[in-house]
């Protein structure tokens, strides 16, 4: 889903360093959009980048899991717990792709775990605002994984195989959870007044942070090029950016909800909304620890860790008490 | 690593059309019970499978993408295998 990893490259493990003929060889390879797989050689800092890249995703999806799952006992039908249970079902889901696109990098999945829980590893700043309300949810789908579709469209295209495989999947089933989203802010809008009021207040907090998802400015963003020139990356963040504003507003006007930027105004010429300027200063306090939620996300996250410790220590001595008794007693293949 | 790895499985499934089974990703899994329960949950949400192969990715043994071109090689330079490399008149008809 959430990929403001992409806005940075290794600069420890830089390109000049390695067989020039290689890389050529490489560069070729991408350049006609054949796909690196996990064999095959590439530059030690398309490795790099990709595995922060790829993990960075999946921790996303796993601690999306919690500002959704805050609200999974208190849904206000059982049509809509069933539909909030699937999409927190698929989060973890994608968490296990994702994990496993980047395990073929070379890295294993403990490790990856590790270090987010030691605070190495970030996640998108988005799951660290958090979910006051039932439209909350509504705004969550409708609006985060609307941005998360806009990004990860272009992933599927990736020149690594098993990530754009993975996003594939991703992608096909991400548009149930926009939708589910959208259809929770129609219902609340065309309720009682107190009912959109919700919707409202749920698109006044979420709007920003949302656009803050797609990573800092084309003019800050020092690091593409290097992700653009091996097709991980194919847009900008600010293309991405303006492609979700233009299908969201006019989506937004149709439930009849106004949003929180006095300088939002059409521009016909171009055929683009355009938004007032992004508080960034904002998008940094998130991404350094210090939004609303952060401790909060850390600290449940490792709790559940440390809490299936002993689920995971049982299941592999359980495993390997069996495979003892195999090897003690052989019998006929059934 | 403070933790025992758990280990990695692949993981195929068959979908209603009737081809064979694909691979389709990996799931880690303490033995291949836990790892079938797991490919289920992670792999086939939404109906995609009537059937479910799991094996230990270490029981994998895969070409070296290095060797492609002569691994291949006796394919590429056979034409004489397929249908179009011999001529049949058209009043023949298909065949």
């Amino acid at each position: 889903m959430y990929t403001q990893g992409l806005n940075s490259t290794d600069a420890a493990a830089t390109a000049h360093s390695e067989d020039p003929a290689r890389l050529g060889r490489f560069q070729n390879k991408v350049d006609v959009e054949d796909k690196v797989e996990p064999n095959d050689w590439m530059p030690e800092a398309y490795r790099r980048t990709l595995v922060r890249q790829i993990s960075q995703h999946a921790h996303s999806e796993v601690i999306g899991m919690q500002p959704e799952g805050n609200w999974l006992t208190r849904a206000p039908s059982l049509r809509r717990k069933a539909g909030l249970l699937a999409k927190v079902q698929d989060e973890a889901g994608h968490g296990l792709y994702l994990y496993a696109a980047a395990e073929t990098l070379g890295i294993s999945r403990e490790e990856m775990v590790e270090q987010l829980l030691a605070g190495k590893a970030k996640y998108s700043s988005i799951f660290n605002y958090p979910t006051l309300s039932w439209a909350d949810i509504g705004a969550i789908g409708w609006l985060v994984d609307g941005a998360a579709i806009m990004n990860q469209i272009p992933l599927c295209r990736c020149s690594f195989g098993p990530y754009a495989r993975a996003m594939i999947r991703i992608c096909k089933e991400e548009s149930f959870h926009q939708r589910q989203g959208y259809e929770i802010m129609l219902t609340l809008c065309n309720g009682t007044a107190a009912q959109k009021q919700m919707a409202q207040d749920a698109l006044n907090r979420f709007w920003w942070p949302v656009l803050m998802m797609f990573g800092p400015s084309d003019k800050e963003s020092l690091h593409s090029t290097d992700t653009m020139k091996w097709k991980i990356k194919r847009f900008s963040n600010d293309d991405l950016r303006q492609k979700f504003i233009d299908a969201t507003v006019p989506q937004g006007h149709y439930l009849g909800l106004t949003f929180p930027d006095p300088d939002l105004t059409f521009d016909a010429a171009s055929g683009h909304w355009r938004t007032g300027e992004i508080d960034w200063s904002e998008f940094k306090r998130v991404l350094a620890g210090d939004g609303p939620c952060n401790r909060q996300r850390m600290h449940t996250r490792t709790t559940a860790h440390a809490d299936g410790a002993w689920v995971r220590e049982a299941a592999l001595a359980y495993a390997a008490k069996r495979a003892k008794r195999a090897d003690r007693a052989p019998q006929a293949a059934e | 690593m403070s933790e025992t790895l758990m280990p990695l499985w692949e993981v195929f499934i068959r979908n209603r059309s009737g081809m064979p089974h694909k691979h389709c990703g990996s799931v880690h899994a303490a033995d291949a019970t836990m790892a079938l329960q797991a490919a289920r949950d992670v792999y086939t949400r939404r109906g995609e499978s009537v059937s479910i192969w799991v094996i230990p990715s270490s029981a994998i043994t895969a070409s070296d993408p290095g060797d492609k071109d002569h691994l291949f090689e006796p394919t590429a330079s056979k034409p004489y295998r397929h249908p179009t490399f011999y001529t049949v008149p058209d009043e023949v008809g298909h065949m």
